[in-house]
């Protein structure tokens, strides 16, 4: 048995070795002009070799690995279980997501600073992800782009506050109608493409917007970005310590209270939070109304659905721009959060962090999503050794995701009717 | 006069650059017309095969060689090896596995696939870019020395020359060698081929191998014409080549040769008398327009919707 299999092992540790050894086993170093190479130490190059090692073994003995894997019992019974009726269930769960929102309420006044700001910026990716969600996810529209809608809400706030002195809470909606705006000029012509031409289209504008951003330096400040944008502020209250817009009171003198920096981070995290729960909310509705089915449908069978009337151009942009519409509102409390923005904010990279959050927590799945979200920002903190592996173990992470288990951690549970069984 | 050596000078530039895009661009299209799927890698394939021809150069230099054909070679052999050992296991362990599955789940799994290879490579080799030798240096120049100089540099003809070289040998080898038989069957109907005793496995591995065989090309003389690579050298210059493929026809040979070649025309006429920051504009805006408005592609078949 395994000597058949010995020339495929062989060759396949052979490979291994050839696209690891060159890369990884020679370190080029830029020494001004000059290019060095020097060999990598001893341990780089014997994990090399052990790679390649394990890489044939397992090759070797592949067919009795897969068989032993096989007979290993799943380890959730769930499979045998009866499901919990959909009511009982669908109470179970709001009376946990409750619980959960009003802990997230009252968890920062009682943790560092630091923990608050990162839990802000779970919160954004949260938002992110859920309107990437809908458009990924529910209406099966590869978006490659979507930071360009998350940078259109950031640089709306940002350019409507240096220039017009317009605050945060007017600049929201602006930011987000005006990212929904886009979603809707860009996808009109844009999706009548297949999936895979939609993508590349998604993934040239994000670049686009990215380079006029990069370029227009008189309106955008080019790669210096534009800074000083305001924090929020509480029905007029500032949370800075000192007032810095006429008419304005300071949030710590009207109430009586020492200043503190907290204030203004944890107040942040609560606008964030606002905003995210109302983000899931909202899309929670859009899901199982007409245009929610819609979309799913349309990602299930197009054909199927365009011949049962639905409009295909019309159901695609809903979803286009409602998803549009959450990164801006993301891009706006990003911006605000910050203080601070720049192209290098809304590169690629970031596109593709969102999808790896909205794939690894099952497409269309709330829940699934919202803990990717959370799961993905926060273990490259707690590991920070590790940190500069992350976007590696992003990529790995991807592709075995779509090997292995496609529909992500947490698939989606669809609402259905049963049949009874009959006898 | 002064403005026919400017425009010429463009024109040189430009189908320096095409000819690497269509060499690129070829990965692209055969993989596109075999299994339909996009393989959004490509673009880090040819990245690690520059990175692999400057380390072959530099350890060629570290041990004292000097003779250029030597070096080119040494480097062109070593990058084409490494970088289609990459694109076999690629599509060994990424795209095999999900194939005939729906069809974004093949492109997730290639951009994660993206990701991971510009991260490996960054993590190797840090994220500075780092200096290609040019090794071949001097030009052919034109026109008075008071004004305007057209320069046809000595790598600008070895691009040529090399990329004429190898789209012979691709032309040949598809039309006139028993793989490349099998490769045309398998992109007419892949079923079919299967059925009358074709290994479509083999096949499609060989055609991961050719296109990144040919990336490993560009990527040795995209990095002596720029003089520096970094991580993220391939994933521009994927996207472009993309947009080649898309240009000439996806899933046409020669289509992914014309499209490369109008792509890098286009690129380098913007650059020379719009502004360079935009270039990369230009290509994008002409991506988008021609999915738009002529999805097949200049030399590609319209794609019949099955139900």
């Amino acid at each position: 048995m395994a000597a058949k299999n010995f020339g495929h092992a062989f060759f396949c540790a052979f490979i291994t070795l050839i696209i690891s050894y060159p890369i990884i086993g020679f370190n080029l170093e830029a020494q001004g002009i000059d290019v060095t190479l020097t060999g990598a130490d001893t341990t780089t190059i014997v994990l090399v070799l052990l790679a390649a090692l394990v890489v044939f073994l397992f090759q070797l003995f592949r067919d009795q690995i897969m068989g032993a894997l096989k007979r290993v019992p799943m380890p959730s019974s769930d499979a045998n279980k009866e499901p919990m009726a959909e009511n009982k269930r669908a109470k179970i769960e709001s009376w946990i997501l409750t619980g959960i929102v009003v802990f997230a309420l009252f968890w920062p006044f009682f943790v560092s600073r630091g923990s608050v700001d990162l839990a802000t910026l779970v919160l954004i990716y949260i938002m992110l992800a859920l309107g990437l969600n809908v458009v990924v996810g529910l209406a099966g529209l590869l978006d490659l782009g979507y930071v360009a809608f998350y940078a259109v809400g950031a640089y709306t706030f940002a350019l409507l506050s240096q220039y017009l002195g317009i605050s945060f809470w007017l600049a929201l909606p602006i930011g987000a109608l005006l990212a929904a705006l886009f979603g809707l000029v860009l996808g009109f012509p844009v999706l009548r493409l297949r999936g895979d031409y939609l993508a590349i289209v998604t993934l040239g504008f994000g670049e686009i917007i990215r380079i006029l951003l990069n370029n227009w330096t008189t309106l955008t400040g080019g790669p210096n970005g534009i800074g000083g944008i305001p924090d929020p502020t509480l029905f007029g209250m500032e949370f800075g310590r000192r007032i810095k817009e006429e008419g304005n009171t300071s949030f710590h003198e009207t109430f009586g209270i020492a200043y503190s920096g907290e204030h203004k981070v944890i107040f942040l995290y609560l606008i964030s939070l606002v905003l995210a729960v109302f983000t899931a909310l909202v899309i929670r509705r859009f899901m199982r109304m007409p245009v929610g089915r819609a979309w799913e449908a349309l990602r299930e069978d197009e054909i199927a659905s365009r011949s049962l009337g639905l409009s295909r151009t019309a159901v695609k942009l809903s979803a286009f721009t409602i998803g549009a519409f959450f990164a801006g509102f993301a891009g706006t409390v990003f911006a605000s959060k910050q203080g601070f923005i720049s192209p290098e904010s809304f590169v690629f990279l970031e596109s593709a962090i969102i999808l790896a959050i909205v794939v690894l927590g099952g497409m269309g799945s709330q829940i699934g999503v919202v803990l990717a979200a959370i799961a993905v920002t926060i273990l490259p903190e707690l590991a920070r050794e590790f940190s500069e592996y992350r976007m590696l173990i992003f990529g790995a992470a991807m592709v075995l995701m779509m090997v292995w288990r496609p529909q992500g951690l947490m698939p989606m549970r669809r609402i259905h009717i049963e049949l009874e069984k009959q006898e | 006069m002064q403005d026919l050596l400017y425009f010429s000078q463009q024109l040189i530039n430009g189908l320096t650059i095409g000819s690497t895009y269509a060499l690129i661009a070829i990965g692209y299209t055969m993989v596109y017309g075999i299994i339909g799927m996009i393989n959004f890698a490509h673009g880090e394939i040819y990245m690690i095969g520059a990175y692999t021809a400057l380390i072959a150069i530099t350890g060629l230099a570290t041990l004292g060689v000097a003779w250029l054909p030597v070096i080119l070679i040494v480097a062109l052999v070593c990058a084409m090896i490494v970088s289609s050992a990459m694109g076999w296991a690629v599509e060994r362990v990424a795209y095999r596995p999900v194939r005939g599955r729906h069809r974004l789940i093949p492109l997730i799994s290639a951009i994660g696939m993206s990701i991971f290879l510009q991260n490996y490579v960054h993590l190797a080799q840090g994220s500075r870019n780092i200096g290609f030798p040019s090794l071949i240096e001097g030009s052919f120049r034109f026109g008075s020395s008071e004004g305007f100089q057209m320069s046809l540099s000595y790598i600008q003809i070895t691009i040529f020359v090399t990329t004429l070289i190898c789209m012979t040998g691709l032309a040949l080898f598809i039309s006139r060698s028993r793989t490349g038989r099998a490769c045309r069957a398998v992109s007419q109907d892949l079923g079919m081929a299967n059925l009358l005793g074709i290994d479509t496995n083999r096949i499609i591995s060989a055609t991961f191998v050719i296109g990144a065989a040919l990336a490993a090309v560009a990527g040795l003389l995209l990095g002596m014409y720029y003089g520096s690579v970094d991580p993220l050298f391939g994933f521009i210059a994927g996207l472009k080549a993309f947009t080649a493929a898309v240009l000439g026809g996806i899933g046409s040979i020669p289509g992914a040769m014309l499209g490369g070649l109008i792509l890098g025309v286009g690129e380098s006429m913007t650059s020379g008398y719009l502004s360079g920051e935009y270039k990369d504009v230009i290509s994008f805006s002409l991506l988008i327009l021609i999915l738009l408005f002529k999805p097949t592609g200049l030399l590609g078949k319209p794609e019949v919707e099955k139900i």
